[in-house]
């Protein structure tokens, strides 16, 4: 990784020092398990990349990611959990970087929208989402590939949703109507009201798949 | 963000005592909840303790006996998407599903979820507008305020919040049990003893006490669990807290009601069991509509609505008739 960049901070913005990339043979990679306000080295890996951060345990992943990383494809809409735009994959599943503390994310794999491409490949949720024209101003569009990606994987995986009339039966991936699209998917808005055009996008890629 | 000390606790014991310790540590788990409060300014801890490490905390595990043990660290995902727990008491994987996102499903734990504060907007003003539950004695900005959202059984002129807890809704309707360790040992609360009404304390949300850990859910074996359902009635269709919600769970024997289970969700400070209701619709039968309903109605003579949400106690009856006739069509 390089230096990290710096950009424009919001009113919650975590004042750290720029800091260089550690390398992991550092004892004080462990300092994230230390009682104390003060700024510790928290351990990531983003995208398949061992990244080290500077963060005060008040700093979000999300403020990590964007602040301390530079992987600004990972947006800040409302940092209340409330519009998805901030969702990234801890682990393979999909959360809200604004509502956890990189601090308590120490070790975990992270994968944001710049690690979705394979060797210069639009993943298909990306390229779909192109086809569809799924977005206007672009900037929950992150977000809504992010999740989109993991919501497919949760429904291979059986998972029912709200949407589903019977959670007693088994469900299957077919299952996955554009009804149960918009379900799974409404944790992620959309201002420009893309609605249409995302959800076609999103089962393309499901049919695809 | 307000800033605070963070620590990890690897073992219970140390977490509880840590917390008998110091009135200023609050665990973390999910923190889907927590964070969205340090963020309003509505809680300002000094420390907290991550919690998300301790072990054996986590399982989902369907008992012989057919009832349920749900670890507190359980991810709100895994527990809705558990083919038993869908199976035995699909009221359950209901109210996880129709609670929050997908997104917050895979970080919220089900300890936590019970543990969710109030969504009153006054509560969570970030101006710090008056609120007992927020800062004691300062008094309830939504008694006289904006109400639509608030309480039409149990609240007090100190707080009239509701709890925001879907899955609270259809633990109390099932008679689950929270497993709590303590200072002192384990001890079982009965899940409707654990929320508690306003009162002139609405600051405790419920009967924990200092250096309390939530350890798990159990839920017995009950007929009512295979036929029973949730049903959740919102502004917008997903992702929003209830206006009402009820889960309804019914054993019948020859169309005749053996027994029923009702609970509603966004009528009270916990979640609001209709015992009334449920002794007056045993022998009914379940095609009988009219019966369920003047059964359903038993328990809201004591309805007191506010200003603006008289609409809740109609409502919440026609939600409740609909729950129950659903949860019918499951036997």
């Amino acid at each position: 990784m390089s230096e990290p960049r710096r950009t424009a901070g919001r009113d919650d913005t975590v004042p750290t020092r720029p800091q260089p990339i550690a390398q992991n043979t550092d004892a004080g990679l462990h300092q994230a398990v230390t009682p104390g306000s003060e700024p510790r080295l928290v351990k990531l890996i983003v995208n398949g990349k061992d990244c080290t951060v500077m963060v005060e345990p008040r700093t979000t992943l999300l403020v990590a990611l964007r602040e301390e990383l530079g992987l600004t494809g990972t947006k800040k809409g409302c940092d209340r959990g409330e519009c998805g735009a901030c969702t990234v994959h801890i682990e393979g599943r999909r959360v809200l970087s604004c509502m956890t503390l990189a601090a308590m994310q120490d070790g975990k794999r992270v994968t944001t929208i710049e690690g979705l491409e394979r060797d210069g490949k639009l993943h298909s949720v990306q390229a779909e989402f192109i086809e569809h024209d799924g977005f206007q101003c672009g900037f929950c569009t992150s977000g809504q590939i992010m999740s989109a990606v993991a919501m497919i994987d949760e429904a291979k995986a059986g998972w029912p949703s709200a949407a589903t009339a019977d959670v007693r039966k088994p469900f299957a991936p077919a299952d996955l109507s554009h009804t149960e699209i918009r379900e799974r998917m409404s944790g992620n808005l959309c201002r420009c009201a893309c609605y249409p055009n995302i959800v076609d996008a999103v089962a393309e890629a499901v049919e695809r798949s | 963000m307000h800033p605070f000390a963070l620590s990890r606790a690897d073992d219970a014991a140390q977490a509880i005592a840590a917390h008998s310790q110091d009135p200023h540590l609050v665990f973390i788990a999910g923190g889907t909840d927590l964070i969205g409060l340090i963020k309003d300014r509505a809680t300002l801890p000094e420390h907290l303790l991550d919690i998300n490490h301790l072990p054996g905390l986590a399982s989902i595990e369907a008992r012989p006996d057919g009832g349920l043990h749900i670890g507190a660290l359980a991810h709100m995902s895994d527990v809705a998407a558990h083919i038993e727990v869908r199976r035995r008491f699909p009221v359950i994987a209901e109210a996880l599903l129709f609670a929050a996102s997908g997104q917050l499903r895979n970080m919220a734990t089900i300890g936590g979820n019970i543990m969710q504060r109030t969504r009153c907007a006054y509560f969570r003003d970030e101006d710090d507008v008056p609120c007992n539950k927020r800062r004691p004695g300062s008094g309830c900005s939504a008694l006289h305020g904006l109400n639509r959202n608030h309480a039409v059984f149990g609240w007090s002129d100190a707080c009239v919040a509701t709890h925001p807890s879907d899955l609270a809704v259809a633990l109390a309707a099932m008679d689950a049990v929270v497993i709590v360790r303590g200072p002192t040992g384990q001890r079982s609360i009965s899940f409707t003893d654990f929320h508690r009404l306003p009162g002139s304390t609405p600051e405790r949300d419920n009967v924990l006490e200092r250096g309390d850990l939530i350890v798990a859910m159990e839920v017995p074996t009950r007929p009512e669990g295979r036929a029973s359902h949730y049903l959740k009635v919102r502004d917008r269709q997903s992702y929003e807290f209830a206006l009402v919600s009820v889960a309804a769970g019914v054993a019948t024997d020859n169309g005749r009601i053996r027994s029923a289970r009702l609970a509603l969700g966004g009528v009270a400070h916990k979640p609001w069991r209709l015992t009334a209701a449920e002794a007056a619709l045993r022998d009914a039968s379940l095609d009988d509509s009219d019966a369920l309903k003047s059964a359903i109605a038993e328990s809201f003579a004591d309805a007191r609505p506010l200003a603006h949400n008289a609409f809740k106690v109609e409502l919440a009856q026609r939600a409740a008739l609909r729950a129950l006739q659903t949860a019918g069509t499951r036997i």
